[in-house]
């Protein structure tokens, strides 16, 4: 079984059904790229696989762990929804920086507010262990908790420092998002959803709202995440670099994954009416 | 009766004007905020039922509801009366509280849903993704219209008379039986310092809140003004402030004379 498998995935939005039984697998380490026109569900299917949206049918499974499956009914308790969300990271087409917050404390912020939770439960646990044989006075385990949290937020903070380094952005490490050019702030939004250590990282168009210019600097953060080995999940409009980047191209039509393969057979070789006339249009289009 | 005479009756009405208003604040911005869940619940009863309180108190003017609140415990339900000014506080806090709470709604339905799914997908709770993420950003958009409506509160504030609160306008008003009329205009001062003083208070705080804007258009922000400007800006706005009042106390000493 594949890491990431998706079966039959149904969804639609009152009448309109955007997606028509999609199936989508993915070893560790892979970079598929999903292409596809617009309206093809693309945006959907990425909401889907990061429980922003619940799909009516079909399942998920990440490393033999069943997450979703479209046959229970009942919704889930928005604790366990939310432990599943960080097996994976999304990146969006338009940022969505926390505005009020330094670079710094963009990427640190999620990390850091789940530290209180794991605090908490270090803590509880230690007083179970205390219960148990008295070996921990109050005051020691007060003292191994406050060791245990300043540990892991150095940790934290030392994490993020170095992510800032790999997107570039040393410099820029105190500014506000609303200082940053658009290539920046997409650069920063990478690195605030690699501070959370996701399994799969999801990208939706990441360079869509940049200008042509800036695109590049965004590109080249994501391959050199391909090659520390990452797996993600790149919707993208750039035919190039879907080429160049990725292990497998999915194309999306209408809700179902059209055709499907390495890059090479997919893009030089398509089979599908569909397809041929998606490329030639996004050729055509780079032609201008 | 004389100018300090007056003017020390004048600051004992202000005060109770200053208390009226502080607590007011104070109690009806955390209420309105309540109010604003509320009126935004996905529960449609309490929806209903909350938004049919806030347009009850809307729509009926304040001083019906401070004589509401003082007479009807007592003349209808034989209760006894509220101490005058707990009556104008609970009539005050409830009437703003419904007005903040739809300014809080209206910042709160504008942040952009992308915000919260950011801090969704990056393992936040609800009351994280509200309290880390989305209200400082409402807090930024809210500023002008609250700034509106408190400015408003601080002249509302003289409605209190109406149960003979002595406020700095009943104090004056009591002077027109001795044949004097300008301290009614006297207490435009008061009012207008005071006013004053709120706006360099918002104002600065706008400031403070200038980076937080959603989008990548680069907002060149100055994020310490130095010493200078800051210094400057103050006596500007004090001296601006004072000579406004010099100017009205020395009108209404013409009048009167
Ligand atoms: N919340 C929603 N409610 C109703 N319809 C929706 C919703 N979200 C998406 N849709 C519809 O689903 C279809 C697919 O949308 P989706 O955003 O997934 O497409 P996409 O492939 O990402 O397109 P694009 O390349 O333009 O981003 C569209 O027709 C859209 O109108
Ligand atoms: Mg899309």
């Amino acid at each position: 079984m594949a890491y990431l498998e998706i079966k039959n995935f149904y969804k639609s939005f009152g009448q309109t059904k955007v997606l028509k039984g999609i199936d989508l697998s993915l070893e560790k380490g892979e970079v598929v790229s999903i292409i596809g026109s617009s309206g093809s569900g693309k945006t959907t299917l990425l909401r889907c696989i990061n429980f922003l949206e619940t799909p009516n049918e079909g399942t998920m499974t990440l490393d033999g762990e069943l997450l979703f499956d479209g046959s229970v009914k009942k919704a889930e308790k928005e604790k366990f929804l939310r432990e599943k969300r960080l097996n994976f990271g999304l990146v969006f087409q338009s940022f969505h920086l926390f505005p009020q917050y330094t670079v710094l404390k963009n990427i640190t912020l999620a990390p850091t507010l789940l530290l209180k939770k794991k605090v908490k439960d270090y803590k509880k646990q230690l007083k179970n262990k205390a219960k148990l044989d008295n070996s921990l006075t109050k005051k020691q385990i007060a003292e191994m908790v406050s060791i245990f949290k300043k540990e892991n937020l150095e940790e934290i903070k030392s994490d993020s420092l170095a992510l800032i380094k790999k997107i570039g952005l040393e410099e820029k490490i105190n500014s506000f998002p609303c200082e940053l050019s658009g290539g920046q702030c997409q650069r920063v939004a990478i690195a605030r959803a690699l501070a959370l250590k996701p399994k799969i990282l999801c990208f939706d168009e990441p360079t869509s709202a940049l200008d042509p210019e800036l695109t590049g600097e965004v590109l080249k953060v994501i391959r050199s995440l391909k090659d520390e080995d990452r797996t993600m999940i790149i919707v993208t409009h750039e035919m190039g670099f879907a080429k160049n980047v990725s292990d497998k191209i999915v194309f999306m039509a209408d809700g179902v994954v059209e055709e499907c393969g390495d890059p090479q057979t997919v893009l030089t070789n398509p089979k599908s009416k569909k397809l041929i006339h998606f490329l030639s249009s996004v050729t055509n289009k780079d032609g201008e | 009766m004389d100018f300090t005479t007056i003017t020390l009756k004048l600051l004992e009405g202000f005060l109770t004007t200053c208390e009226i208003f502080a607590l007011t604040l104070v109690s009806a911005l955390p209420l309105g905020l309540l109010i604003a869940f509320g009126s935004m619940s996905k529960f449609k009863p309490l929806k209903i039922l909350v938004r049919g309180i806030v347009w009850i108190i809307r729509g009926t003017p304040l001083m019906l509801q401070i004589i509401v609140i003082y007479y009807v415990p007592g003349l209808v339900f034989h209760i006894g009366l509220l101490p005058r000014l707990i009556a104008v506080l609970v009539a005050f806090t409830i009437n703003y509280a419904c007005y903040f709470s739809e300014i809080y709604r209206a910042g709160i339905e504008s942040i952009s849903s992308g915000q919260y799914e950011a801090g969704k997908v990056l393992g936040m709770t609800k009351s994280q993704v509200f309290f880390k993420v989305v209200f400082v950003q409402v807090i930024k958009r809210i500023i002008p219209p609250m700034s509106n409506e408190i400015i408003t509160l601080v002249k509302d504030t003289s409605l209190a008379r109406v149960i003979l609160v002595a406020e700095i306008l009943k104090n004056a008003e009591d002077f027109v039986a001795w044949g004097l009329v300008y301290p009614l205009f006297y207490t435009g001062v008061f009012y207008l310092l005071f006013v004053g003083l709120l706006t360099i208070i918002f104002g600065k705080l706008e400031k403070r809140f200038a980076f937080v804007t959603e989008g990548s258009s680069a907002i060149k922000v100055r994020r310490k003004l130095s010493l200078k400007t800051k210094i400057s800006t103050f006596i500007g706005s004090i001296m601006i402030v004072s000579a406004v009042a010099i100017a009205v106390i020395i009108g209404l000493i013409c009048i009167c004379l």
